[in-house]
Formats: structure tokens, sequence, C-alpha cells
């Protein structure tokens, strides 16, 4: 099947594909720090005018989010599957 | 009294009464059309009020047509297609029946144009769904039905009286309109209370997962559209903003996120993620604005196909293999490689990424919060919008279908595409999804106030594209934090499930060394006098009342016999039959008249 193909390739390719990915990223950054590019009159506040505010709070939301919600589950609200059995 | 006006409930409801008429090779025809001509229906609807009805002292008006409910019952009325496409290959009539019966309920209540419609309505949707989960057939599924009918009755009775409280403050008029949500009254608290419970707002939302994660395949696909967008439509209707729903509905928003980091079941994890989005959409209703309302709106419609497709993914996968923990799955792209392309467009559309759907109505609200400068709403808001990406986009496609293989070999062997018909409910779903994200003005023109709201600007696509792909960086480097542990979590639902029985142990405990001692001073002084009665008692006991009661018993043992021969299958079916039945015999009696 094609789209098995398409997926196998990718997974062959991996380090070429997340080099390539790190790359567009890195242009996706730039790219908006450039006012000819990316308007930002429709900015809410001014700290989202600082270069790359975006992608500092996506990353770092994420990994937040990860960490304090594995510490809050480990806390005790995760327990054993068979918890609520009698 | 009105002409007579068709109701899309009662097309509906005729329907699922027919269907165990319909021959069996008709049947699937029959439940593919029986859905399009309720969905032609819905949009032929004239605007205006329709169906009006005196029902002893009050005027019920069953169609109440407006650009708010026409929004909503139009995708109800696709949803019900797309679903019953979906569950096109389950040959147990009782599933469809119940299905059907449960998106009619939800018609009729955002058609209700009084508090008793929208009340008939909205307990038919709660008697209905039930089966879905019922329906499973588990050895747990019984119980969690059970948990969450209960729960739904609860609700149920919070409306009803306030409903009954609204009749008398407002001397009998019951039209389902906004209340006045700055001083409201206790009757406002409780129909808030009613709504709130089944948008599924903490602390009253536990029976979501748990019931979205046991109910069939096909049934969780007709759970997660229908009926938290009803109470969304309901608290636009009746509590457009109300300003506690600002931090209700953004606490939802990340409650749900939090969950479903620890979420070891893929369904329980979309559950979780139902309650996350809905929250953005209660934020929506709270804020008031004509933008914010369009955008509760719109962020409903968008959310009932993405999410509908994202549980038909997982569901397929659930229907092949038999499993749905990503601690017994892993690798399977190479088996259902569309299920997961399907899916993956799922999980983009609810991570708003530009071109699906979910970029040009989860925005409106956002974007809301930041006109009225409501700064933290609009920054927490986002910050769900990562988690969801995490999650859905992310977490759901990559433990499923990549990773480490963790399936067992019987797994792997059961797993394939699945059913014809499945995979193209997910391609209509799909097209859908990146239709609307790439055409927005079909979804703005149907919405309830007029747009001027342009999703694709420069700034608001590279935001977006910056936010969700630098979330994809830190899924990947904390991957390892992610991988599935066999657990599950406690919720909110604790307090019933183990005070449930720390309740029933003190029963047993306390209570009963209690009622011994008692007993015991009672038999110590037991006086004669008590006895003398209990003998004459007694005597009158065995010759009078035994013989009446022989009487009565050899009665009802006749006709039980003669039931039992009436009776075909599992008592859940046949109740579930009665049910519809009384339904369509009700509003059919009400309507023709």
């Amino acid at each position: 099947m094609r789209l098995v193909r398409v997926i196998d390739w990718i997974l062959a390719h991996r380090v070429g594909v997340t080099r390539a990915c790190g790359l567009l990223l890195g242009v996706l950054v730039v790219l908006d720090a450039l006012p000819g590019v990316v308007d930002k009159e429709h900015a809410h506040t001014a700290v989202e005018k600082l270069p790359g505010f975006w992608a500092v709070f996506g990353f770092l939301g994420c990994i937040v989010l990860i960490l304090a919600s594995k510490a809050f589950g480990h806390a005790g609200i995760m327990k054993r599957e068979d918890y609520y059995d009698e | 009294m009105s002409e007579f006006w068709l109701h899309p409930s009662l097309l509906l409801l005729a329907g699922a009464a027919l269907l165990p008429l319909v021959p069996r090779p008709a049947k699937k025809a029959w439940l593919l059309i029986v859905p399009m001509l309720v969905f032609a229906r819905t949009t032929m609807l004239e605007p205006g009020n329709h169906g009006a009805v005196r029902f002893l002292d009050w005027t019920l008006v069953f169609g109440r047509v407006d650009g708010l409910s026409q929004v909503f019952g139009y995708i109800m009325a696709l949803m019900c297609g797309v679903g019953t496409l979906y569950g096109l290959h389950v040959r147990d009539d009782s599933e469809h029946i119940a299905a059907w019966t449960y998106v009619a309920g939800s018609l009729g209540a955002i058609y209700a144009g009084d508090y008793l419609t929208l009340f008939l309505f909205w307990e038919l949707m709660a008697l209905s769904s039930v089966f879905l989960v019922w329906f499973r057939r588990r050895a747990g599924s019984n119980a969690v039905g059970l948990r969450y009918f209960l729960v739904h009755m609860a609700g149920g009775v919070s409306l009803l009286a306030g409903i009954v409280l609204l009749g008398q403050a407002t001397g009998g008029d019951l039209s389902f309109v906004r209340l006045d949500v700055e001083h409201p009254t206790p009757a406002a608290w409780l129909i808030l209370g009613g709504f709130l419970l089944n948008a599924a707002v903490p602390p009253l939302h536990a029976w979501l997962p748990e019931a979205y994660g046991e109910a069939t395949p096909n049934g969780s696909v007709f759970l997660c559209a229908f009926t938290t967008k009803t109470a969304v439509y309901a608290l636009c209707r009746g509590f457009a903003g109300m300003e506690i729903l600002v931090p209700l509905g953004v606490a939802m928003a990340l409650y749900g996120v939090v969950y479903a980091v620890l979420e070891n079941d893929c369904r329980r994890l979309l559950a979780y993620h139902i309650i996350s989005q809905v929250g953005y959409m209660v934020a929506g209703v709270g804020i008031g604005t004509q933008l914010a309302i369009n955008g509760a709106c719109a962020h409903a419609f968008a959310h009932i196909l993405y999410k509908g497709l994202l549980f038909m993914g997982c569901g397929a996968v659930l229907h092949m293999t038999g499993r749905s923990k990503f601690s017994e799955l892993g690798g399977l792209y190479r088996k259902m490689p569309w299920t997961f392309l399907f899916t993956l467009v799922g999980g983009l559309s609810i991570s708003a990424f530009p071109l699906f759907s979910g970029f040009v109505s989860k925005s409106m609200i956002v974007a809301a919060g930041f006109e009225e400068h409501r700064l933290g709403v609009g920054y927490l808001l986002m910050l769900a919008s990562v988690g969801t990406f995490l999650h859905t986009g992310l977490k759901v496609p990559y433990f499923i279908w990549f990773g480490e293989k963790r399936c067992s070999d019987e797994t792997w062997q059961r797993a394939s595409e699945p059913p014809w018909n499945m995979g193209a409910a997910m391609a209509v779903a799909s097209v859908l999804c990146i239709y609307i994200g790439c055409r927005p003005g079909w979804l703005y023109g149907m919405l309830p106030n007029p747009v001027e709201y342009h999703p694709y600007t420069s700034y608001h696509v590279s935001e977006t594209l910056l936010v969700l792909l630098f979330t994809a960086v830190g899924f990947f480097l904390l991957i390892k934090k992610l991988a599935p542990e066999a657990t599950i979590s406690v919720d909110l639902d604790w307090f019933y499930r183990k005070g449930g029985r720390l309740f029933l142990r003190a029963v047993k405990g306390p209570l009963q060394a209690l009622d011994d001692v008692v007993g015991r001073f009672y038999r110590a002084g037991g006086l004669g006098s008590v006895r003398g009665t209990a003998r004459g008692v007694a005597w009158f006991d065995g010759r009078v009342i035994d013989a009446m009661v022989d009487g009565v018993g050899g009665v009802v043992r006749g006709l039980g016999g003669w039931l039992r021969g009436l009776q075909r299958g599992s008592v859940q079916e046949s109740l579930l039959l009665a049910l519809g039945a009384g339904a369509l015999v009700l509003l059919g009696f009400v309507l023709l008249r």
C-alpha cells in the first residue's frame, strides 16, 4: 500500500527528516520576527511582539504540562487498574 | 393550536420504531435513508415558532426555529447520518434504535421553545443513551451504565426543580429564553446545575470519561457528540454572559488536559479532551459577546465532527483488535494506515492547525477573550491548546500506530483496516473537517450573529504554527516520560464509587450493631401483651390475608406466564423497545391530536 510505503520512507530517513523539520522551525521563527512578513498589528499584548514568543510559550507550556501532570498523577491519583474492584 | 408541523425527532423516532420490521436485505438502506430524511427536514425548517400545543395550563412549543437552534439542529442531524454510517455493520437493531432515540432527544431539546418540552427531551436523551453503554455487555458495563444513569437522573431532578420554581415565580410562563444572569434566582441556579452536569463541568464531570470509555465503539461516536453539545446549546440560550461560566470554562479546559496526560485508555483520553474542548465553549458562553457566542457555536459544530472522527478512529482500533489501552497497542501503522491518517486529521483539527476545522472555530473564542481584555483567559486557553495538540495530535497517533510494539501476538494478528462503512464514515468526517478549515465561510454563514472575523491573518497563522510545532519539540524530548503506564486515575467519581461502599460499611458495622443492641433490649423486656397480640394477628394473617394473597398470586402468575411468552430478548432490549415506543406514542399524540 502506498501510504505504508510513504510512512516507511519517512521512518527510514528519520535523521534527515528530523533535521529538515528543525530547519523549518528555525525558518518559521525568523519569518515570525520579520515585520514585513508577519504583521503584529493583531497582537493582543506587548509581550507577544518579542521575537519567538509563541515558540517559547508552546515549548515551555508542553514541558510544564507534562511534568506537572505527571507529578500530580504520581502523588496518589494514578492507581492500579483493579483499584475499584471488590 | 397550530397546524401540524413535522418534527425531525418524530421522523427519527418513527424510523427507529419501524427498524425491526424492515426485512434484513433492506435494513442498511433504511439505516442510510432515515438520517438523510431527518437531515433534509432540518435544512427545510422555516424560522418561527411551530408545533405549539396546549397542555394543561401551559403552551408547549416543540419547534422554535431560529439562528441558534438551526446551527445546532443542522450539525446534530448531520452527525446522526455520519454516526449511523459508521455503525452500519452492527446487526443488533436495538443499538441503532437506542442511538436514534438519543439523537431524537437531542434534536427535540434543541428545537424546544419552553422549559417543559426541553425537560421531556432532556430525559429522553439520558434514558436512551445509557443503553449505548449497556450494549457493550462486558462484566463492568452494567455498573458503569447504572452510575451514568443515576448521575443524569440527579441532574434531571435539579433541572425539573428549577423549572418548577421558575414557573411559580413567573406565574406559569416557562418559555425557554435567557434568564436573568446578573441576579440569578434559586430557580436559575438549579436549571444551571442541570445544564452544567450535562456539559460535564467539574465537579459534575466524572460520569463522562467513565461512560464514554465503556460504551460500544459505535455508541461512543454518538455519545461524544450529543449530550455535551446539547448542553452547550442550552447554556447559549439560557445563560449567555453569565460571569461564573468564564472561570469554570477555563478550569475545565485545563482539567481535561491534565487528566489526559495520565490516561492509558485512548477513548478515555479523548473523553477528557471533550471536557477540555467544552471548556472553551462554556467560557465563550460566559464571555457572552456576539463574537464569543458565535465562537461557542462554531466550535461546537467543528467539535462534533472532529471528536466524532477521533472516536471513530479509536473505535475502529477497538473494534478490530479488541484493545483500547496504549499499553496494549503500538506500531499498528502497517496494519491500519488509513485509520491512522483519518485519526490524524481529527487530531490536527482539534489542535486547531491551519487548514483544519478547529483553527477557524477555537480561535474565535480565544480572540473574544483577548478582545474583552481578559488576558488570563486568553493565555490559559492557549495553554490548553498546547495540551490538546500534545495528546490528541501527538500522543494518540504515536502510541497506537508508532512507538514500541506493545501488543500481544493475538492483537497484532487481529489488527487490520475496519469494514468499509467505518472507513467511509471516517472519510466523510475528515473531508468535512478539512472543508471547514479551508472554507470557513460555509460555517460562518450559519452562525446566529453576523461574523466579522478573519482567521487567516499572517499573525494568527504564524502564532498557531509556532505554538503547536514547538509543542511537538517538547513532546519528542519528553517522550519517555509519556510512555504508557497501566494505571487508572482517580477522579471525582471516587466519592460515589468508594463513598458508596463506605456508606454500606457504616450501615453494616455500627448501625447493625446498634440495631442488635436495641433488639436485645426489646427481647429482654418482651411483653406478654405484645406476644398475645401477635398471636391474634398471626391467626388473622394465616386465615384471612394468606387466602387473599394466594388468590392475587395465582392471577399474577398467570399474567406472568402470558407475558413470558411475549418477551423475546434480554430485559434491556425489551426496556429499550418499550421506551422508544412510549416516546413515539407520546410525541405523536401531542403533535397530531
